[in-house]
């Protein structure tokens, strides 16, 4: 069972239902006591950082995720659910995230929309995987593919072993992918990525770190 | 290289599409979902549903609708039509929309764009600009280009961008239904004031319109309805147009 996690933002209709068309069963979790009860763990996310992290703070999940991650439940955070995972936010303010990967989320520089770079960054774009390392395997499907993307604000992990994935709107490259151990997020959204996101989201079925 | 986007738009009334899309192996023609999976399956980027009657009465027929769209495919989706506050806002994301497009609310309350912004996230704000050249200039109408607003197009469009919309869908109401191709110099004008995303509408008739759009008239995403309704050009056919005058598309 797939849990994920409702914090009480945003559409979680769209990732379960992709979550469930590649033959996953989803529950919602909003209580944090019963995060330890799933196979895995998804975190989605729409809006704003500083809603996000009060959210899960309020919920006490944000103490509960943790626990989780570090018995090794794998886990997929998507967009600000990536985002969620740093040190740190610089979205209106600066809002501390949850330091599972050290690093920091900044906007794009602000020349790059003088530039004519629109902003959000929307559309669909490349993931690039490095090509010194192995693929990771819940990213291997996406080779040669593109994704939707739409976001500002972009994750800046300090340790390049972190970083799995590139994508460059422009000349600017960002973290198209991160993670480490039973953890992997991505920027884009799978569930809005056509064939290319449903491939990524069977993989994570399938996927034991 | 992110690349340029092609969204069919649907004109939907009482959960139902309107204006004769003509699949030819759909049977009901009418139905939402079945022409979402052909467009689906032709590799659009996006769709984009706007309800033209949005009467008051036929809200959760709407919102039923978009829920049975996004369960069966995984792609954005922008719906417009009636939207007034940050609660038609609100059940339009819950019920599966990834964009919501304002349109004479925004002018009637410009606010609504700023508060729905900052709720929301700009990712999910789109606001129609619908434009007509008046004089020297192009100006906003509403209620389908009848309705003069005073408001001057490119001064509008950066303002809404400044509050926080992520996307200006830009109709041409002289353009419109024409065939001719985009107004390119609105089209330009428009993208070259603002930050957020530009999507061209109004007036395609040919796969070098939607070239038109993208290299002179400077817009992120190209919007068409009858060419691909009637099986004139597929997105596919569209798209290898595209790349085979340098632009970048999702193949």
């Amino acid at each position: 069972m797939i849990g994920l996690i409702n914090y009480g933002m945003g559409n979680l209709h769209s990732v379960a239902k992709a979550l469930e068309k590649v033959g996953g069963s989803v529950e919602l979790v909003s209580d944090a006591e019963k995060l330890n009860s799933y196979d895995r763990i998804v975190l989605p996310g729409v809006g704003a950082f500083r809603d996000c992290i009060g959210a899960l703070k309020d919920t006490g999940m944000d103490a509960a995720l943790k626990d989780v991650l570090a018995s090794g439940t794998p886990f997929l955070g998507i967009c600000l659910g990536m985002q969620i995972l740093m040190d740190v936010s610089h979205e209106f303010g600066r809002h501390p995230g949850l330091g599972l990967i050290p690093g920091a989320v900044k906007p794009f520089p602000e020349q790059h929309s003088e530039r004519g770079f629109k902003i959000p960054h929307m559309g669909w774009n490349d993931v690039v995987l490095s090509s010194e390392k192995t693929p990771h395997p819940v990213l291997e499907p996406l080779a040669g593919q593109q994704v939707y993307y739409v976001h500002s604000f972009c994750c800046m992990p300090e340790n390049p072993e972190h970083l799995l994935g590139v994508c460059s709107y422009g000349d600017f490259p960002f973290a198209a992918a991160i993670g480490r151990d039973n953890i992997v997020a991505v920027q884009f959204h799978p569930e809005k990525s056509q064939r290319a996101g449903l491939a990524l989201l069977e993989a994570f079925l399938q996927w034991h770190p | 290289m992110l690349s340029k986007r092609i969204i069919p738009c649907l004109d939907v009334a009482h959960g139902r599409v309107v204006k004769g899309v003509q699949f030819v192996d759909i049977i009901d023609a009418g139905d939402p979902v079945e022409a979402a999976i052909k467009y689906d399956e032709q590799g659009a980027d996006e769709l984009t549903f706007l309800d033209i009657r949005a009467s008051h009465e036929s809200r959760d027929t709407l919102y039923h609708m978009v829920t049975e769209v996004a369960e069966h495919v995984f792609m954005p989706l922008t719906v417009g039509g009636g939207v007034k506050a940050l609660g038609d806002i609100e059940n339009l994301l819950h019920a599966g929309a990834d964009k919501v497009s304002i349109n004479t609310a925004a002018i009637i309350t410009p606010e609504l764009v700023k508060d729905a912004a900052e709720r929301f996230g700009s990712s999910t704000i789109v606001v129609a600009v619908d434009a007509k050249a008046v004089d020297d200039h192009w100006e906003c109408f509403t209620h389908g280009g009848r309705k003069p607003t005073g408001l001057n197009a490119v001064d509008w469009a950066r303002r809404m961008s400044d509050y926080g919309a992520g996307e200006i869908l830009l109709t041409s109401m002289d353009a419109d239904g024409t065939k001719d191709g985009y107004d390119i110099p609105l089209t330009r004008a428009v993208s070259d004031a603002v930050t957020a995303n530009v999507v061209a509408s109004g007036g395609v008739g040919t796969l070098e319109h939607l070239a038109a759009g993208l290299t002179e008239g400077k817009a992120d995403a190209v919007l068409a309805a009858s060419i691909f309704h009637f099986g004139t050009f597929t997105i596919h056919e569209a798209k290898a147009h595209l790349a085979s005058k340098g632009i970048p598309v999702r193949l």
